[in-house]
């Protein structure tokens, strides 16, 4: 079936809207929900297999032909980001069952879930520049109901922020596409890639690099542009900051990786060279944020900070161990971070505060979740058989190999700063005598940890068996270092 | 305080009218003319903007007795059913096919599933318009 590509777009479409009709039915919209999500999550996974047998799947919208239609690509990339977007968000719709509450969810809380997906998957296997935006606005429109949904105090000054940060780099991202299109005259990323190479990257095409760096920054996070980051998530609840942590700022990552890996690689002496400081300011500056707070939501949020740094580190790096470091590092963190927030959300609500101080001894009341967050603080700094290790060192490596010693030493160390900040947490808020915390009876909170440890299990899994894993990245990496791959599928040659 | 909006009122009748027909018309000579789904819309909710504006919310409420989000979930659902149509002749999402028809009014009419999709964006900007409008007048 040719249409196969577009199915984790058009199932939670058509979900969203069949969702309007039941605004007032929570039951039914959290049966729809969560079915229509495992239905993308196998569609995916159809995919991702077909991508593995048969290379490159593209579709031309409406059967216009390569360069003047919308097409949609799925590489290896795209399709394992999908696969794993749609794998968080079935775990996150899950979690939310138990937590956000009536009111919001009589609210079209699960439809703007599902228009979120939208554009998650859109965003990952767009092959247009312009359509790319467009999903971008899907997922950020979505972004910005859900950060306001319910409208305390707290979120609607922080929805302020968000809202204007993020129009501002809306309305950068289509000056860049307008500059990038007067050039080369054409919006299909194929395309675009071609006519750059015909054309050598002349100096005005880098500043139109430079102005996408700070375009995708903006929605990812690195290290001028991070300022947003920390107060907006902070805000509102725990599914959806789960949702926001673990999707949002991988879909700037990921489109930092595509368009430097496939418009602007000419030049890199300038552009990667710049994209390689700003990481690792992004990692210092995380590293120290993330050690500074005591509160466990405002650490996990420096923690994003600092993987958003390292995996861009890797793909300024471009040599083939460390792009495929920062991939398998791209899909990790976004498991890792969507479990850190779910069980950040479950301590404050059975503490009822995120201030690690102010309560200990929680492993005597609530072991398995205990646990759960220690193996997930192990696989977040990269303990060997966990899933954080193997992209690292492949980001670590590579960066030696480029002779960069310094860069490659401050990802190792920085790996140390986010062991100890979350290390802390779980040691003052687990160990001791059990005080200020008690056994919670109003949270189920043995059903809220089955989305949590699915999560793990498959963070688990994703560390012990990178083998496997391994030769998916690997098809991924081809394309990413090998840009006529890209083009040759795209433009039939 | 009961102001008499008699002229108001009356005039609205007409021009109501008046604009919802141009709004149709602007719709259909998308095609060929300028126009559109979405300035279509918008021409119609500015009608009923009019009578709003005229009348008061609920007089509008139960002269037009519609959902305005229902509106928007159908408008959304014939978009995206122009383009699922597609999936079921297996050729492209948002394959578009068109034909010549003798009808029995009209005559020969060129037809295009475009149109289709162009009446969910029509409803959609209507029903988002009016909702928009709509809440933010009941509010206090």
């Amino acid at each position: 079936m040719i249409n196969l590509l577009i199915l984790p777009i058009v199932i939670p479409l058509i979900t969203a809207v069949i969702l309007m009709f039941f605004a007032k039915k929570v039951t039914i919209q959290r049966w729809i929900s969560a079915i229509s999500m495992t239905g993308t999550f196998i569609t995916s996974l159809i995919l991702l297999h077909k991508i593995d047998q048969n290379g490159i799947q593209t579709l031309n919208l409406g059967n216009w032909p390569a360069p003047f239609g919308i097409t949609l690509v799925s590489d290896m990339l795209s399709a394992l980001l999908v696969a794993t977007g749609s794998f968080i968000a079935l775990c996150c719709i899950l979690f939310s069952f138990g937590t956000i509450g009536r009111a919001r969810e009589k609210f079209y809380y699960y439809s703007i879930v599902q228009f979120l997906m939208v554009g998650v998957n859109g965003a990952f296997t767009t092959g247009d520049i312009f359509n790319m935006f467009v999903f971008f606005e899907v997922m950020l429109m979505s972004s910005y109901v859900l950060m306001v949904i319910g409208g305390t105090k707290i979120q609607l000054r922080e929805s302020i922020k968000y809202l204007l940060v993020n129009v501002t780099s809306s309305a950068l991202f289509v000056i860049a596409v307008a500059y990038l299109y007067s050039m080369v005259g054409s919006l299909n990323m194929a395309h675009i890639s071609e006519r750059i190479a015909e054309a050598g990257q002349p100096g005005i095409m880098t500043v139109v690099a430079v102005l996408f760096l700070i375009v995708f920054g903006l929605k990812g996070g690195i290290f001028p542009l991070f300022f947003w980051l920390p107060g907006s998530y902070y805000a509102p609840p725990a599914p959806i900051i789960a949702l926001f942590g673990a999707l949002l700022t991988k879909v700037g990552v990921y489109s930092i990786l595509r368009t430097y890996t496939l418009f602007f690689y000419h030049d890199q002496g300038f552009t990667h060279e710049l994209l390689i400081i700003l990481s690792l300011i992004t990692i210092v500056l995380g590293s120290i944020a993330a050690i500074a707070y005591k509160d466990i939501k405002k650490i996990i949020i420096y923690n994003i900070v600092v993987a958003i740094g390292i995996i861009t580190y890797g793909i300024g790096t471009m040599n083939a161990d460390s792009l495929s470091g920062s991939v398998f590092y791209l899909i990790h963190d976004m498991i890792i971070k969507a479990a850190l927030f779910m069980i950040a959300g479950v301590i404050v609500a059975i503490t009822g505060t995120g201030s690690y101080q102010k309560f200990s001894g929680l492993i005597r009341h609530y072991p398995l979740l205990g646990w759960i967050f220690f193996l997930s603080i192990l696989a977040l700094a990269g303990i060997p058989p966990l899933s954080g290790f193997i992209g690292k060192i492949l980001i670590a490596r590579g960066g030696f190999a480029e002779g960069d010693i310094v860069g490659a030493l401050v990802i190792l160390f920085s790996s140390l700063f986010v062991l100890y900040s979350l290390m802390r947490v779980f040691i003052n808020s687990f160990w001791g005598d059990p005080k200020g915390s008690k056994v919670n009876s109003n949270i189920g909170v043995s059903k809220l940890l089955i989305p949590i440890s699915v999560l793990m299990i498959a963070s688990i899994s994703y560390g012990v068996f990178s083998e496997h894993v391994n030769m998916y990245i690997t098809q991924a990496v081809d394309v990413l270092i090998n840009p006529s791959l890209y083009i040759e599928a795209v433009l039939n040659k | 305080m009961n102001t008499n909006d008699l002229i108001l009122q009356t005039v609205t009748k007409i021009v109501s009218f008046i604009i919802l027909l141009f709004s149709l018309h602007i719709f259909f000579a998308g095609h060929y003319n300028p126009g559109g789904g979405f300035v279509g819309g918008l021409l119609t909710s500015g009608a009923i903007v009019l009578l709003l504006l005229a009348y008061d919310i609920k007089t509008v409420a139960n002269s037009l007795p519609v959902d305005y989000r229902i509106m928007i979930a159908v408008g959304l659902l014939f978009a995206i059913g122009t383009g699922v149509g597609a999936l079921i002749f297996d050729v492209p999402f948002l394959t578009h096919a068109f034909g010549y028809f003798t009808l029995p009014l009209l005559g020969k009419t060129s037809l295009h599933t475009a149109v289709l999709f162009d009446i969910g964006v029509y409803l959609v900007v209507v029903g988002a318009t009016m909702t928009i409008i709509q809440t933010i007048g009941e509010s206090e």
